[in-house]
C-alpha cells in the first residue's frame, strides 16, 4: 500500500516548482554555467592550441628527410656521401629541394672581417665554418636578407663565397653585401655574396659561415658531404626516405642512415597537458561554487515551502516523493546550467580560434558530457537539502507554512 | 454567485438522517496523543469516537483543547501514541508512513483555514495536485463488508484494492474540472489563486480535496478567514457534498459554523466532554459556553 508519482509528473512538478522563482533560479544556475564553460572552453582551447602547434610542427617536420653515414662500426668509416648527392636526389620525383651540409674544420682558424679599425673591441672571432651545395638553402627553407646565395658555378670554379648567417653577419658587423665585404677566415680572403636571414631548419646555419662544396673541398680538403638535407612535398616525405639511400649509395645503401619525419604525438600531448591542468583546476573550483549555490538555494527553497511541502505530504506525498521532487528540481537547475555552460563553452573555443585564425578542435563527448556533468553537480548539491525537506514532519510543515 | 444568505437563518440542510446501522468510517478506541516535552504534553487523553458514513460532524473546543492534535490523528497526518483508530476498518498501527500517506491520497481530503494554494500554479493545476501521488494498494470500505465470512470470525476484513483511475493528464484535468464545476468555479479554472477572492480560494481547495473521491473529507477552520456570506456558502457545499456520501469532519470555534453540522463533538483538555450524538437542532447554550469557554 503505497503512493506513487509519475516520472512525469515529477519532471513537471520540478519544472514548475523553479519557474515559480526563475530569477533566482537564473541565478542559481550561474555558477554552473560559469564552472561548465569553463572547463569546455578549457579543453577546448587546449585542444585547439595543441592541435595548432603540431600542425605547424607537422608541415616542417613531415617533408623533411636528412640522410647522413650510417654509425661507423668494426672501426670503418663509412663515409660515402657523394658530391653529386643534390643532383641525385633532385632527380626523385617529390623532392622540392636537396642540398649537402658540412662541417669544414678550420683547425681552429679565427674569422675577423676587414678593415680591422677597432683595436680595442674584439675584432676575430670563432665562427663555425659549413660548406654546402647550392640547393641546400632552399632544402632548410632559408630566406636571404641581403644579396644571393652561391651557385654552381661558384662551386664548380672553387670561388671564394661565402653566405653569412644572420648572427655570425652582426658579429662581423657586416649588414649590406652590395659592396662586397670580405671576411677573413685564418688568412684566407673570401667576399661575402648573400645574408641569410632565417632558416626554418638548422638553425645552426644562422650563426655560421657557408661555402660553396667546390670551395671548401679545394681550399679544406674535405672528403664527403656530411649530410644530406631533403625538402619533399607533403606526403612525399616516406617514398623519399626510402628512395634517397639507394640513391646515394646503389651499392650498399644499409651504410646511410635516414631519418624520416616520426609521428609528433608527445608533443601534442605535453602541450596538452600544460595548458590544461591550470585551467582545469580553475573550472573544478567554480563548479565547486556553483554546486554549493545550489545547494544553498535549494535549502532555502525547502524552508520557504514548508507549507507546500506539508501540502503534498496531506495530499498523499511519501517522504521520497518530496525527496525526489527537491533532488529533481536541483537536477534540472545542474542540467541547465550544463547546457547553457557547455554552449558558452563551446561559442568561447570558436571565438578564440577566430581570432587566432585556427580550427577549433573540441572532443566530441566534451559538449554532450558537459550537461550529464552539470546534472550530477545538481543532482550532489541537492541531496541534503532533499533530505532535509524529506525529514519534514506533515503536521509541522502544514503548521509553519502557508 | 449565490444570493446573500444571512447568518441567522438555518442552511436547510438535505434531508437525510443518519441511522445507526451506517458503517462506520473512524473509529477510535482509547486514543491518546502525548508530545515528549518537560513536563509531557498529553493533546489527547482517551478518545473514543465513533463517526459513521455521510455524518458531518463539528468538533469544537477552546484553543488548547486538542481539537486540532485529534484532526491530525484522524486524517493520518500524525499518529497516536496509544490506543487504535480504524479509518475505513483499517487499523492505522498497521500501516507504514508510505502507507498513511496511501491512505491519505485515497481516503481523506484536507481542506484548511488558510487554504494551501500553490499561488504559481493555476486553480485547474492545483485541484489537480490531489491527484499526482497516486495510491495503489489501498483497501477500501467495499459494500459487501457486513457480508464477510472473514470479518463474522474477527479476522482482517479482505483488502480491496481502489479501482482503478485512468492516471493519464488528460484524465486528471477533466476529473479536476468536474471538481471545479462542482463548486462553481468552471470560470477560473486559468487563474491563479491570487487573483481569487478568499470565497474562491476555499472552493477551489474543497475541489482539491474531493477531486480523488475520498471517503472522508477533514476541514481545519475552514471559514476562519471567510466573512459571513462565503461561509454560508462554504457550509452549504459541504452539505451537498455530505449529500453525496462523503464524511465532513470539521473543527471550528464559530458556533454559528458548528450549529450547521449534524454533530457537534466537544473537547476540552485533550478529552470529549460533550457529544450530542445525531441530534439536529440547535444545541443547548450552555453546552456550547462551556464547550467553547464563551458564555452566550
Amino acid at each position: 500500500m503505497k503512493t506513487r508519482l509519475d516520472f512525469r509528473d515529477l519532471v513537471d512538478e520540478s519544472i514548475a516548482g523553479l519557474l515559480a522563482r526563475p530569477a533566482r533560479a537564473v541565478l542559481t544556475v550561474l555558477g554552473t554555467v560559469l564552472g561548465i564553460a569553463a572547463l569546455v572552453a578549457t579543453l577546448g582551447v587546449s585542444k585547439t592550441a595543441g592541435n595548432q602547434i603540431v600542425a605547424r610542427f607537422d608541415v616542417l617536420s613531415a617533408t623533411e628527410v636528412i640522410v647522413r653515414p650510417a654509425d661507423s662500426f668494426a672501426g670503418q668509416n663509412t663515409s660515402t656521401l657523394p658530391w653529386d648527392a643534390q643532383t641525385r636526389i633532385e632527380r626523385l620525383n617529390g623532392v622540392v629541394a636537396a642540398g649537402t651540409l658540412t662541417d669544414i674544420d678550420v683547425k681552429g682558424a679565427l674569422v675577423r672581417s676587414v678593415p680591422v679599425n677597432d683595436t680595442l673591441g674584439i675584432t676575430e672571432f670563432q665562427i663555425a665554418v659549413k660548406s654546402a651545395s647550392p640547393g641546400l638553402l632552399e632544402a632548410v627553407r632559408g630566406v636571404l636578407g641581403q644579396g644571393r646565395s652561391f651557385d654552381n658555378g661558384h662551386s664548380q670554379r672553387a670561388d671564394r663565397v661565402a653566405v653569412l648567417g644572420r648572427g655570425a653577419a652582426e658579429r662581423l658587423n657586416i649588414n649590406r653585401v652590395d659592396q662586397q665585404p670580405a671576411i677573413f677566415i685564418g688568412n684566407r680572403l673570401f667576399v661575402v655574396v648573400g645574408i641569410l636571414d632565417d632558416v626554418a631548419r638548422e638553425p645552426d646555419l644562422l650563426d655560421s659561415i657557408v661555402l660553396p662544396d667546390g670551395t671548401a673541398r679545394a681550399i679544406y680538403r674535405t672528403e664527403a658531404p656530411a649530410s644530406v638535407h631533403i625538402d619533399t612535398k607533403v606526403g612525399a616525405a616516406k617514398l623519399i626516405s626510402s628512395q634517397a639511400a639507394i640513391a646515394l649509395d646503389p651499392n650498399d645503401p644499409s651504410r646511410l642512415s635516414v631519418s624520416a619525419p616520426t609521428e609528433p604525438k608527445r608533443v601534442k600531448e605535453g602541450v596538452e597537458q600544460d595548458v590544461n591542468s591550470l585551467f582545469l583546476i580553475l573550472g573544478a573550483v567554480s563548479l565547486l561554487v556553483g554546486a554549493i549555490g545550489i545547494a544553498n538555494v535549494t535549502l532555502v527553497s525547502v524552508m520557504e515551502r514548508t507549507g507546500e511541502i506539508g501540502l503534498r505530504r496531506a495530499l498523499g506525498a511519501a517522504r521520497r516523493h518530496i525527496a525526489a521532487q527537491f533532488l529533481a528540481e536541483s537536477t534540472v537547475m545542474g542540467l541547465i546550467g550544463g547546457v547553457v555552460g557547455s554552449s558558452i563553452g563551446v561559442l568561447l573555443v570558436v571565438a578564440v580560434s577566430a581570432s587566432r585564425e585556427w580550427t577549433p578542435v573540441l572532443d566530441g563527448w566534451i559538449p554532450l558530457g558537459a550537461p550529464f556533468l552539470g546534472a550530477v553537480v545538481g543532482l550532489v548539491a541537492g541531496l541534503y537539502p532533499a533530505l532535509r525537506a524529506a525529514s519534514l514532519q506533515p503536521v509541522e510543515a502544514l503548521r509553519s507554512g502557508t | 454567485m449565490r444570493e446573500k444568505v444571512p447568518m441567522t437563518e438555518k442552511v436547510p440542510m438535505t434531508e437525510r438522517p443518519v441511522t445507526a446501522d451506517a458503517r462506520p468510517v473512524i473509529e477510535l478506541a482509547g486514543v491518546t496523543k502525548s508530545f515528549p516535552s518537560t513536563p509531557p504534553v498529553h493533546a489527547l487523553r482517551g478518545i473514543d469516537l465513533t463517526i459513521r458514513r455521510q455524518e458531518s460532524v463539528a468538533v469544537v473546543g477552546p484553543s488548547g483543547s486538542g481539537k486540532s492534535t485529534l484532526l491530525n490523528v484522524l486524517g493520518c497526518l500524525d499518529r497516536q501514541s496509544t490506543g487504535t483508530y480504524h479509518l475505513a476498518g483499517m487499523d492505522t498501527a498497521e500501516v507504514s508512513d508510505g502507507g498513511l500517506a496511501a491512505l491519505r491520497a485515497a481516503l481523506i481530503g484536507f481542506v484548511f483555514q488558510s487554504f494551501h494554494l500553490l499561488s504559481h500554479r493555476s486553480v485547474v493545476e492545483n485541484v489537480m495536485l490531489a491527484e499526482l501521488y497516486g495510491a495503489h494498494g489501498v483497501p477500501i470500505d467495499g459494500d459487501d463488508r457486513s457480508d464477510s465470512p472473514s470479518l463474522a470470525s474477527g479476522e482482517r476484513r479482505p483488502s480491496l484494492t481502489i479501482p482503478k483511475t485512468d492516471r493519464s493528464r488528460k484524465a486528471r484535468r477533466e476529473r479536476a474540472e468536474q471538481a471545479l464545476a462542482r463548486v462553481g468555479l468552471s470560470h477560473r479554472r486559468d487563474f491563479t489563486p491570487t487573483r481569487l477572492s478568499g470565497g474562491e480560494r476555499q472552493r477551489v481547495a474543497i475541489a482539491r480535496a474531493i477531486v480523488h473521491r475520498p471517503q472522508v473529507l477533514f476541514a481545519d477552520e475552514p471559514t476562519g478567514n471567510l466573512d459571513s456570506r462565503n461561509t454560508v456558502e462554504i457550509l452549504r457545499l459541504f452539505d451537498d457534498l455530505r449529500a453525496d456520501g462523503l464524511t465532513v469532519v470539521t473543527i471550528t470555534h464559530d458556533l454559528e459554523v458548528a450549529r450547521q453540522f449534524d454533530r457537534r463533538v466537544h473537547m476540552r483538555d485533550g478529552e470529549l466532554f460533550a457529544d450530542d450524538g445525531t441530534r439536529l437542532g440547535t444545541t443547548p447554550p450552555e453546552l456550547i459556553a462551556v464547550g467553547t469557554g464563551v458564555l452566550e
